[in-house]
């Protein structure tokens, strides 16, 4: 059947007895046997939104469509999806091979069926080893393979993952990432991937879901978040942008001009929006499309360009992060007074910088991306 | 500065003192007279093991054992089903962990008082004239009191149950605490009903405390001899209430040797219990 692992939400809503709402009117199509990741910061809603497709929570309003069918008020089992539980929930008085066994043995599938069903799955996440030893004697990255196995056992249409990678060390999580992934590919079916981190999200993803309080605040490719951010919020969260914010002074056409706090003017593609003289409007800069030069004068910089200090140098190996202290702290608003670079390895030692060393950082127009909305309070690494 | 050893030692002394004083030495004295010779005149220290073989060779030693060994079966049968059902709301289904708490200091409430007072308070329930003869009489249920409501087996089993469930709540209190909830959710994800996730969960889990509940229930009823004399009527006796007859007409060794043949015997029931359920396993790899 076509489609079996899409997935619709509508109007999804929840409110918590308490009165917290942390899902708030969340409309998001996921396609069949797609890697879809949820990502936002801690208390944005994301865990919510999978436990109410797994059934392990109720929404107070909307439907959640798998294949085409409402499943809210059917119990998880029946929902054709299974969960991976951050802590990994495995049952700690069973071997590996019994825990995967598990939902096989609720269903009442016979002793030798389940566990000729259990090896199969054991052998594609090569735990062959260890399949009659105890959670409590495996590794952490060996009891997520487990809990991967448990998932997958029962053929399901969608994998939920809540925060699948976070117990591990940053090496495991890498290996896991790419496992995480290539099983996706593998079994073909649509999973679901709740996360805080970016690049995991990036990484991994087919379509990348950035959440804040409870709603959508953009869902597209990876790419499309990373380099096509909608909102300055999603440029923040994201990183890799600079958010700068200026004046419309007019606009002619297609193209806007900002007036700059220093008598500087930023230009850059209206696209669908068109906002009215004297309003301020926000728009980022990607970090890796900046030139660095060095800036002695006093005075206002070049269009399309700001000006200010070094604050700080980190070598990244493949590229050199440049964190400048701006000369105008008003003009931009990424983490209160900051405008970070990032300057080609080769590039940068060719004639390195010194902090306090005056520079002015450029860009072309069509770098700068208008953003809708305002700067999103708190401020995300 | 003193050397590893004595420190060590110096560690471990009050508790061996403590041990010493109030369980070697008088468990030494129970053995040393269950060896003395009694006869009509007096106690004569000696070494016989006549008071062992008239132990042994008694019919009504049998009888004794059998009957408690049944009120054991049946106690620690019931006290396991309510202790387990109640462990069970209180941890898993009072979601306020200060109402679980104050619900579990409710059912240490009858603890307050004496366990006389809590025996005796089953009379004006259970007896001829109690509550629960006079209401069915009043409905027309039955028309003649039920004699085996008070001094009976009957009352004997609901007055051990009402006095050692709590033995058998607090350590499945305990275990139930310990379950990871996140396990509960991996059960539904599974598919399991709820009946399904206590059986291939909980039980499981809670192994040790089951465990521990049933050895406190089993000691204590094989230990007990005035809760069968007086929610008998004084028609039922136990091991202990032999021994407590034997001591009232100082046959001291007798009931010494008695004492010590039933020391043997529930230690030997403990180590099978503890044979079958590796208590320290349990608790030290679930963490």
């Amino acid at each position: 059947m076509a489609g079996r692992g899409r997935i619709d939400l509508v109007g999804l809503f929840k409110r918590f007895p308490d009165g917290t709402v942390a899902v708030d009117g969340v409309n998001l199509a996921v396609e069949d046997g797609s890697y879809c990741c949820l990502l936002g910061p801690s208390g944005c809603g994301k865990t919510t939104i999978l436990r109410m497709i797994a059934g392990h929570e109720t929404p107070t309003d909307g439907e959640i469509v798998i294949g085409g069918e409402n499943v809210v008020g059917q119990p998880p089992s029946r929902r054709g999806t299974a969960m991976m539980f951050q802590s990994y929930a495995l049952f700690p008085h069973l071997t590996v091979r019994d825990n995967i066994a598990f939902s096989l043995r609720a269903r009442g599938v016979g002793k030798a069926e389940r566990y000729r069903e259990a090896d199969r799955v054991i052998e594609q996440v090569q735990l062959a080893a260890l399949a009659s030893r105890l959670p409590a004697q495996l590794s952490g990255g060996q009891q997520q393979r487990v809990a991967l196995a448990r998932a997958i056992v029962t053929k399901p249409r969608v994998l939920l993952l809540d925060e699948p990678l976070s117990a591990l060390d940053e090496f495991l999580r890498l290996q896991m990432r790419s496992e995480l992934r290539q099983m996706q590919r593998q079994l073909g079916i649509t999973f679901i991937h709740v996360t805080h981190t970016q690049l995991e999200a990036v990484a991994v993803a087919d379509q990348v879901v950035v959440m804040d309080r409870g709603r959508i605040e953009q869902s597209s490719s990876a790419r499309g978040i990373y380099a096509e951010p909608k909102s300055a919020y999603v440029a923040r969260f994201m990183g890799g942008q600079n958010v700068l914010s200026g004046a419309v002074a007019e606009a002619p056409g297609a193209v806007l001009r900002l007036g700059g706090p220093r008598g500087q003017h930023f230009l850059l593609a209206a696209r669908e929006r068109r906002p009215a003289r004297g309003q301020t409007v926000y728009f980022s800069v990607r970090r890796d499309r900046v030139r660095l030069a060095r800036w002695a004068r006093d005075g206002a910089p070049p269009d399309n360009a700001v000006t200010g200090s070094v604050k700080a140098v980190e070598y990244q190996g493949t590229y050199v992060k440049v964190t400048l202290a701006l000369a105008m702290a008003e003009t931009a608003v990424n983490g209160a007074d900051e405008f970070v670079v990032y300057v080609e390895e080769g590039g940068y030692f060719g004639d390195p910088l010194g902090v306090g060393d005056g520079v002015v950082a450029s860009w072309e127009a069509d770098e700068a991306r208008l953003l809708a909305g305002g700067p999103a309070a708190g401020a995300p690494h | 500065m003193l050397s590893a050893r004595v420190r060590v030692a110096l560690q471990v002394l009050p508790l061996a003192l403590v041990l010493l004083v109030f369980f070697v030495v008088p468990i030494g004295f129970v053995v040393a007279v269950s060896f003395f010779h009694y006869d009509d005149f007096g106690i004569v220290p000696a070494f016989s093991p006549e008071n062992y073989a008239a132990v042994l060779s008694e019919h009504l030693t049998l009888d004794l054992y059998l009957s408690t060994l049944r009120f054991a079966a049946l106690v620690w049968f019931f006290t396991l089903i309510i202790g387990f059902w109640v462990a069970y709301f209180l941890v898993f289904h009072v979601r306020n962990q200060l109402v679980a708490i104050g619900l579990f200091l409710v059912c240490t409430v009858p603890f307050w008082t004496s366990n006389i007072i809590r025996m005796i308070s089953w009379l004006p329930l259970l007896g001829k004239e109690g509550l629960i003869n006079r209401g069915l009489i009043g409905l027309g249920v039955i028309h003649r009191p039920l004699e085996f409501l008070l001094f009976s087996d009957f009352s004997v089993v609901v007055s051990y149950v009402h006095l050692f469930t709590i033995f058998m709540i607090v350590p499945l209190f305990n275990s139930m605490s310990r379950i990871d909830r996140s396990l509960f959710e991996a059960a539904s994800d599974a598919g399991t009903s709820r009946l399904q996730t206590v059986l291939f969960v909980v039980v499981p889990l809670v192994k040790s405390g089951i465990v521990l509940g049933s050895i406190f229930v089993i000691t204590l009823v094989m230990g007990d001899f005035y809760v069968v004399r007086v929610m008998s009527g004084g028609s039922r006796a136990s091991v202990v209430s032999a021994m407590f007859d034997d001591i009232s007409v100082l046959l001291f060794p007798h009931a010494a040797a008695n004492a010590v043949f039933l020391i043997i015997i529930v230690v030997l029931m403990v180590g099978l219990i503890l044979r079958a359920v590796d208590v320290r396993r349990e608790l030290v790899d679930q963490r």
